[in-house]
Order: structure tokens, then sequence, then C-alpha cells
């Protein structure tokens, strides 16, 4: 019996390490090697640097523009979240209670193009964005971010919207609002941590979103984070300790953001689940 | 201010759900719409409301036509079963929000929330929300969003259907209360037969989308228009079986199996159709203590104690019948008991149609 317990902790314990190791090994490898001075970066033994180093960090944080992509970046994925929450809250309040005949068949077909893989798309895209003269231009990646990121948002938003008890609604209209007051007054405090958590993950998508970024931008003015750091290897050597260190960077903003609504994101993704 | 509907139809599709050809609810009535679930009457409401549109036929708010107007420029308060209290608001911002929307002064709403909840006796909520409220408290609140910004005309869809059997007779006084206090016309919707009897000042009993009947409570106990009318009041319900009618000498009689009883004196007027349903209320078979010259014989097969009052279940020569008695019995089952029926509280109705035959 005691047998029994001791190899399930040993089973779940080896599992658990399999999962973490395979998550997490590849930011600590990235860690260990921002911080290892260069000369030791190509000898292993040993694993951990004898004495850390954060010449890397500073390389990186002075090179010319690399704070410039960081405001991209940020730039990016806040206005790509605020374009996807223009357009999907008042569309999800639609499809949600207006008994629209087709709101099902909307659905469906906004998930359809979602399933397109953006390489299928990126090449039109990025011939129209040149036509619009908006190629190697912030707008481009945040319209291109928010319209992948839109069937996510409608779909997640119209399952909380419908979540808010119709009598609400009825209630409301009654009371003196209009539909768009309702939106105001009822249905986005309501729905306050189901905005939270599809921000959040609009933002930490846009801002790892690589292929798009890629192709709409050239230059420093526009370029975002992972683009910029995927263009660190010059023609002759590989920066590995530069681009560790700019991971590491680029990673910190979404662990934050992840720590800080933590809580809302997962009563926000499991509301409805359970009447509560 | 007299609220008119006037050839009101609402369908879902293909199918009908209200047809009213014409109805007035007069100002400041206690009016209640009540039948099965599915007859109408909500829908009727939300017509009334304008959180529906009707198909056709017109509405009339104290001549005004409230077609055309979206249910917030009607005026109106509306009452929900689900008390539909605005969850991330305490209650002082349930009662606030329509005078808020309405662009009332901030001095004005303090002391019209204020005076509300004095009325309902809900002042010491008023910083709490709705899910730190029992149900009875929720009810409250929901009265109070309604009654606070003085609407000229008072909706209410089964709002005591949700609240258990104690607190629920409390809040009928409570509104009945409150209908005087206000002097607006109230419309009430619910399926609850003794809820409508007690509170209304008029029904109307609505089946299949329709109005059955239409008048005053004990209009439509002692006189209902058809057998539905007839079996949907009363606990426990109306006795009914089939008899046929005749006219012998002594008076007009109702024969059923080996019943025979005698209905009148006078040789009335006997209708064309001979047979009938026959509908006798509970409280009109009476078991007698002793034998009375017109006492039938009956045996008693069971008897369900309400209190103070019983229901026994009679065979009299073969035809079930429920008889409700004033106080206990003290017959047990498998008696045999003498009982009389009142003649004058007899109810006949066509066995094809349904309706009443006035005999």
């Amino acid at each position: 019996m005691r047998l029994r317990i001791v190899l399930g902790w040993l089973v779940t314990a080896l599992l658990v390490g399999a999962v973490l190791s395979f998550a997490l090994g590849p930011f600590a490898w990235q860690l260990v090697t921002a911080f290892k001075p260069t000369e030791q970066l190509a000898q292993l033994p040993p694993l951990l640097p004898r004495q850390i180093t954060f010449a890397h960090f500073a390389a990186v944080l002075t090179a010319p523009g690399f704070l410039r992509v960081g405001l991209n970046s940020i730039l990016v994925a806040t206005l790509a979240v605020l374009l996807a929450f223009v357009f999907g809250i008042p569309a999800s309040y639609a499809l949600a209670k207006l008994n629209l005949r087709f709101a099902g068949f909307l659905l469906a077909s906004v998930l359809c193009f979602s399933m397109f893989p953006s390489i299928a798309n990126v090449g039109p895209l990025y011939l129209l964005f040149i036509r619009l003269g908006i190629r190697d231009n912030i707008f481009a990646v945040v319209v291109a971010h928010s319209v992948y990121a839109l069937p996510f948002t409608l779909w997640t938003l119209t399952n909380f919207f419908r979540e808010i008890p119709d009598d609400l609604y009825r209630a409301a209209r009654i009371d003196g609002c209009s539909h768009l007051g309702i939106l105001r007054h009822i249905v986005l405090p309501l729905a306050a941590p189901g905005l939270a958590s599809v921000g959040l993950l609009v933002f930490i998508f846009s801002w790892n979103e690589f292929l798009y970024a890629l192709a709409l931008t050239a230059t420093e003015r526009s370029r975002t984070l992972p683009v910029a750091i995927a263009l660190f290897p010059g023609l002759h050597e590989v920066p590995w300790g530069e681009i560790a260190a700019a991971s590491v960077l680029a990673t910190l903003p979404t662990v934050a953001l992840v720590l800080i609504f933590q809580t809302r994101i997962v009563s926000g993704l499991t509301a409805g689940a359970v009447k509560g | 201010m007299d609220l008119v509907l006037e050839n009101i139809v609402k369908r879902f599709g293909d199918k009908l759900a209200v047809e009213i050809p014409s109805l007035t609810i007069r100002s400041g009535e206690f009016f209640t719409f009540v039948g099965p679930s599915g007859c109408g009457k909500s829908t009727t409401l939300n017509l009334i409301a304008g959180l529906e549109t009707p198909s056709s036929g017109a509405i009339q708010l104290g001549g005004t036509m409230l077609n055309p107007l979206p249910p917030q420029k009607r005026n109106v308060a509306f009452v929900f079963q689900s008390y539909a209290l605005y969850p991330h608001r305490t209650v002082r911002g349930n009662l606030s929000f329509p005078l808020e929307l309405a662009g009332r002064a901030r001095k004005e709403i303090q002391s019209r929330v204020e005076e509300v909840a004095g009325l309902l006796g809900i002042a010491p909520l008023l910083d709490r929300r709705p899910s730190q409220l029992s149900g009875g408290e929720r009810q409250r609140v929901a009265l109070g969003r309604a009654i606070v910004r003085q609407p000229k005309l008072f909706l209410f869809d089964e709002p005591l259907s949700n609240l258990d059997a104690p607190l629920r007779v409390q809040m009928r006084k409570e509104l009945r209360r409150l209908h005087a206090q206000l002097d607006t016309t109230f419309v009430y919707v619910t399926h609850d037969q003794e809820e409508a009897l007690s509170l209304s000042e008029r029904i109307a009993v609505m089946r299949d989308g329709r109005i059955q009947q239409l008048g005053a409570p004990g209009e439509l106990y002692d006189n209902p228009a058809n057998t539905f009318v007839a079996s949907f009041f009363g606990t426990p319900p109306m006795n009914f079986f089939e008899g046929e009618i005749a006219s012998e000498e002594g008076g007009l009689f109702v024969r059923c199996r080996e019943l025979h009883l005698r209905l009148k004196d006078a040789s009335g007027t006997v209708p064309e159709k001979k047979k009938v349903h026959c509908g006798i209320r509970p409280e009109d078979v009476c078991l007698e203590s002793k034998p009375a010259a017109d006492a039938l014989q009956a045996k008693v097969v069971s008897i369900e104690m309400h209190g103070g009052q019983c229901h026994v279940e009679l065979e009299l020569q073969g035809i079930r019948l429920t008889a409700l008695t004033p106080a206990r019995v003290a017959c047990g089952k498998d008696d045999v008991v003498n009982v009389t029926l009142r003649s004058a509280q007899w109810r006949f109705f066509d066995p094809q149609s349904g309706k009443r035959i006035e005999i």
C-alpha cells in the first residue's frame, strides 16, 4: 500500500518534471546564456556561468534602435487589443443578444476564416498594405494582428455576453437604456473579467507574433521585438549572448501581465462553466 | 389614464401567441392576466412594455399610442420574476439607475431613493449588493426600482413565484398596500389562481393566446364562462360529471347514472341538448351529521387533512366527488356518510364547446 503511494508520487513528479522541463527548459537556457560571459558561451561544462555578467543586457539596451523597437511592440500590442475591442465588443453584443437570424452561421464562418494559416494570406496582405501606403508602419501590423485576433475575440466575448441573463437587458431597457447604454452600464461592467482575459491573450498573441510583423515591416521605424531579435545575427557571427538577453527582456512584460491578472484570467476563462 | 389594447395579434413564426380583439384596463386598476404556462400572458405584458412588438394592433395609454415608442420612452415599470437586479451595483445604485438615466438632479435622486427605501423597509440595505440579499429583500429592491421613477403603469411578471410560501403571502399584502398607496395602474401576470383571486380587482383568464373570461374575482369563481375557467379556479378543483337534463313532473331534474337530482321546482327552460357537463364546487358538497330529507348516501374513499379544512373524496353511486368540509370530519375511510348537494350551485356546460349553459 505504502509502495503504491510512493510510486504514485514518483510518477507524478516525473511527469510534472517532464512537462516543466519541456516548457521552461528553453527559457532557462536563455536565462543562463544571457548571464554567461561571451567566451564561455560555447563551452559546456560548465552549465552555470562561474561569474555573472550584465554585458549582454548592457549591449542590448544601448544598441541603437532597441528601445524604439520595444516601444513599437508595446504600441502594436496595445493598439491591436484596442482595435479588437472596438470591433469585437459591439459585434459580440449583437451576436449574443439581438436575436440575429444568422448569428450561428456568422460565428461559424468567422471560425472558418481563423483556420487559414497566416502564411496563406500574408502575401495578399503585404500587397494590400503596399497599395495603401502603410507598409513599414506600425498600423499595418496593428490591423493585421487585430483582424487575426478577432475570431477569438468574437467567440469568447459572445459567450461571455450570453452568460448575462436576458432579464438584465430587459430591465435596463425598461429603466431607460438604449442599446449603447446597456453596453456601457450593464454589459461592460459585468463582463470585465472576460474583457480582461481576452485583452491579455490578444496582447500576448500580438507581442509574440512573428510572420506578419516580419513581412509588413522593413526598418526599426515599425519593427517589433520578435522580428528585431531574429535579425540580430550578423554576416559573420551570431551574438548568442545578446539574443538571449533580448529574449529575456522581451518575456518580462508578458510574465508580469499574467502575474498581475492571473486570478482574473482564471475566473474569466472558466466563467460560465458553472453557474456562480 | 386607461390602457387600451385593440385588435392585438402577436405571432412567433406561424404560431399564434396572443390574440386580443379589445381590452381596456382602467386607470388605477389592479388587473391580472392569469393562465397556465404558454397561454400568452407574459407575451401580452411584454407587448405592453415594448419588449416585444405586436404583429398587428394598437396599444394606447391615456390616449397616447405606445406602439412607436421603445420601452425606455413608455414610462412603464417592470418587475421580473428573476428580480433582474444589476449585480455590480449596490441597492442604492439599483434604485437610482432609472433616475440617473432620466438625468434627474443628484439631490432629487437621493431624496427619492431614501423615500422609496423607507416605503419598502429596505433603508438598512442601501449599501449592500444584490448577492448579499435574501430572495424577499431582492424582490423588495426590484419593487423599489420600479416605484422610484413614478411610472404611469406598473407591470409585474410573476413577481412572487420565486419566493417561498409564507413570504409570498406576506408580499401579496404588501402589493395590495402599495397599490392603494401609489394609486397607479398595476398589470399583473401570474399562473397562480389563488394569487390572482386574492390580489386583483379584475382578472383576464387566458388560454392559447385568447382571453377566456374577463371579470371580477368573485364573478369568475361563481359564474365561470366555460369548463376551463371553472376548473382553473378553486382548490380542490370543481367536480365534473356527465348528466342529462330533464323536465319532469315536480320540476327540473338532472340525471346521471342512478342519480336523480331535483334542481328547481318550476320547470325552467330545458336546453336543446339534454346532455350536459355538470359541475359543482367541493364546498357545495356538504357532509351532513344527521340524516336529512334530501340526503344521499356516499362512501368515503379518502380524507386529506388541510389544517382546519378537509378534502374528502366520496363515491356517490359510481360518481367520484370531492367535498371541502369547513371543519374536521369525524368519519373515516370506507364509512358511509350523508351528503347533500347545494342545488343552486350547480353549473352546466356544453359537453362539446365547454361553454356554460344557463338553466
